[in-house]
């Protein structure tokens, strides 16, 4: 390399130079190491506390996983207290596979909107409001629910208006945006060729977005819906204000219900730490943390299907 | 590699050097706070308290706590209370194990298996009374307390068998673990199984459920009472404060704040400061509390009840 560059002589700056070159390795790589411990932590420090429950207070991970009966606080001489979980358990995938069946042909429509039917002025209108709706905090979500959409459900569908159909809508509202723009992403990394390939052909606009586009975008959308439902699984608070949090399987959409998200937020801060019923909660979000872990499993795998071969 | 060591220490200098400079900073943050505040005329005699405390648990006291810790702060200006919420389990275990100076429960620390109530000191600073509340339309304003174990457990569906409209009964409970779920199980239900119904964490949540929900009944601190929802009486006992301190509405309970041993210096000086007349007869009775001071009747851990 040149040791002078206008007049500059490079030798003297060579140092700093290479000072701050390290420097900037040694930023990034403590900010990775950090990430990693982190994330190792919380993993380690919920599995001891979530598995104590099996291992400390002796409780059945099959009756836990399976029973229907929810009664930490039933005292020995009743017969003891009851874990039962799979209420929350199917409540948690009933909300959050309704709510992607929603908004996936929702957001996808969306999507094909924006990228190819009206890019201009679709974009325009669509993009601003996709990230307002990203930019509401959930618990304006839970309120709009709680005063709109289940006192709408209560007057004309029936039932107390807390339940599946109110948590579906709201959770429906609030995963659209992901839906929509991971599809847009999709979309538009679908090469050019293959479009104007289509067009060449003679094909229709519907016929090249029906059979070229979505074909090369199945992978992406999966990845959008999976991104949205971790999404709709993990959300608490909006949730839980339109559940009801009944600890029971629901007879039907309106009757209340009660996901595993709703169960631990409202009983955490009023249980004892160490004590069997906190641990239960703990065990809970052990196994919200497994869901999660799944679906980012899922979107990996979906994503190394995902590559256009030019 | 020289090189690359230099710049690991310097990063390491550096990290040192921004969490040093960020902790001085909320340290000078604090000084100022209270500098400004030393330019009040202490109308104390207490000017020599300070150190720092905090007050954690029961989401119920927390209001009153805290309007107590800034009064005391002014009063006080070298002493730092914070207040956290986080409910009675949360309040409860934190004191017992060191966590929290001052440990804020609904409940007895005997009534909440897992800790060590042998060990933790009891001040009872407020009564809360509770009233079963409906939603205004369902046509009762009395209940005898035969009529809610029924409706508690399932047995009664219907306002129209109580005397009501003819309109299907909704149950709205608190979360099994709460406090006041257990203090009006306890008290007001006999200690029933409830029948499973909606679940709300907050009582702010409760009340506007049971406000705009047809056939809600369910219940809620005096506190919280604010005419959009109908307490009702329980065998023509109105929940009233008059009727709480003689215990001829039994349902109620102490909110509690506990140290671990005697309290010491800041906090003895502050729980001092929470159960004098200015706070009793000021912030209790502004919160809608009832000061313990108030009361005729005392009642133990096991819900003995004796005149004072």
């Amino acid at each position: 390399m040149e040791d002078k560059v206008q007049g500059i002589d490079l030798t003297k700056k060579r140092g700093s130079i290479v000072f701050f070159d390290k420097l900037g390795f040694s930023l990034t790589f403590i900010s990775a190491i950090i990430l990693i411990i982190t994330t190792a932590s919380i993993y380690i420090f919920v599995a001891s506390k979530g598995f104590a429950t099996f291992f400390v207070n002796g409780v059945n991970i099959i009756d836990f996983l399976t029973g229907t009966e929810w009664n930490p606080l039933r005292t020995a001489e009743e017969g003891g207290p009851l874990y039962g979980t799979f209420p929350f358990i199917f409540g948690s995938f009933a909300v959050t596979f309704m709510a992607a069946l929603i908004s996936a042909p929702l957001g996808i429509g969306a999507a094909v909107f924006m990228t190819e039917i009206a890019p201009s002025w679709g974009q325009k209108i669509l993009q601003p409001v996709i990230e307002l709706l990203v930019g509401i905090p959930s618990v304006v979500y839970g309120f709009i629910g709680l005063t709109l959409v289940v006192p709408f459900i209560r007057n004309y569908v029936g039932g107390l208006g807390f339940g599946l159909l109110a948590g579906t809508i709201v959770l429906a509202v609030m995963i659209l945006p992901t839906i929509t723009s991971i599809s847009v992403d999709t979309l538009r990394a679908v090469p050019r060729e293959m479009k104007e390939g289509s067009y060449a052909l003679g094909a229709t606009r519907w016929q090249t977005i029906y059979r070229i586009l979505f074909r090369a975008s199945i992978p992406g959308f999966i990845t959008a819906v999976v991104f949205g439902m971790a999404r709709a699984f993990g959300e608490a608070l909006a949730v839980q204000m339109v559940l009801g949090n009944a600890p029971l399987i629901p007879k039907d959409l309106v009757s209340p219900a009660s996901t595993i998200t709703s169960i631990i937020t409202i009983n955490m801060g009023h249980t004892v730490s160490g004590s069997a019923e906190n641990n239960v909660l703990w065990s809970l979000a052990l196994l919200l943390l497994a869901m999660s872990a799944l679906f980012i499993f899922v979107i990996r795998m979906i994503a190394k299907r995902r590559r256009f071969t030019s | 590699m020289q090189n690359w060591k230099k710049g690991f220490m310097f990063v390491v200098v550096m990290v040192l050097a921004f969490s040093l400079i960020v902790g001085c900073g909320s340290g000078n943050q604090t000084q100022g706070g209270t500098t400004t505040d030393n330019n009040q005329p202490a109308d104390n005699a207490q000017t020599t308290i300070e150190g720092s405390i905090t007050a954690v648990g029961s989401s119920a006291l927390q209001p009153l706590v805290e309007k107590a810790a800034q009064d005391f702060m002014a009063k006080n200006p070298k002493a730092k209370i914070q207040v956290q919420g986080g409910g009675s389990g949360t309040g409860l275990s934190q004191v017992a194990q060191g966590g929290a100076d001052i440990g804020n429960s609904d409940i007895f620390a005997e009534e909440k298996s897992g800790i060590p109530a042998d060990q933790l000191v009891d001040h009872k600073v407020a009564v809360v009374g509770m009233a079963a509340v409906a939603n205004p339309d369902v046509g009762v304003d009395n209940l005898t307390t035969q009529q809610l174990v029924d409706i508690f457990t399932g047995k009664i569906t219907n306002w129209k068998e109580v005397g009501g409209k003819d309109q299907a009964i909704t149950l709205v409970n608190r979360p099994a673990s709460s406090g006041t779920r257990a203090t009006f199980k306890k008290y007001a239900l006999g200690g029933v199984e409830e029948a499973k119904g909606i679940e709300e964490d907050s009582s702010g949540t409760v009340r506007k459920i049971i406000a705009e929900t047809p056939g809600a009944i369910g219940y809620l601190a005096f506190s919280y009472l604010d005419g959009s929802v109908k307490p009702l009486k329980l065998d023509g006992v109105e929940p009233t404060k008059e009727n709480v301190v003689t215990n001829d509405y039994k349902v109620w309970a102490y909110e509690h704040m506990y140290t671990k041993g005697e309290p010491q210096g800041l906090a003895k000086a502050f729980l001092e400061y929470i159960l004098s007349d200015e706070v009793q007869k000021g912030a209790v009775v502004d919160g809608g509390y009832i000061p313990v001071t108030d009361m005729k009747v005392e009642r133990d851990a096991q819900g003995n009840v004796t005149q004072k």
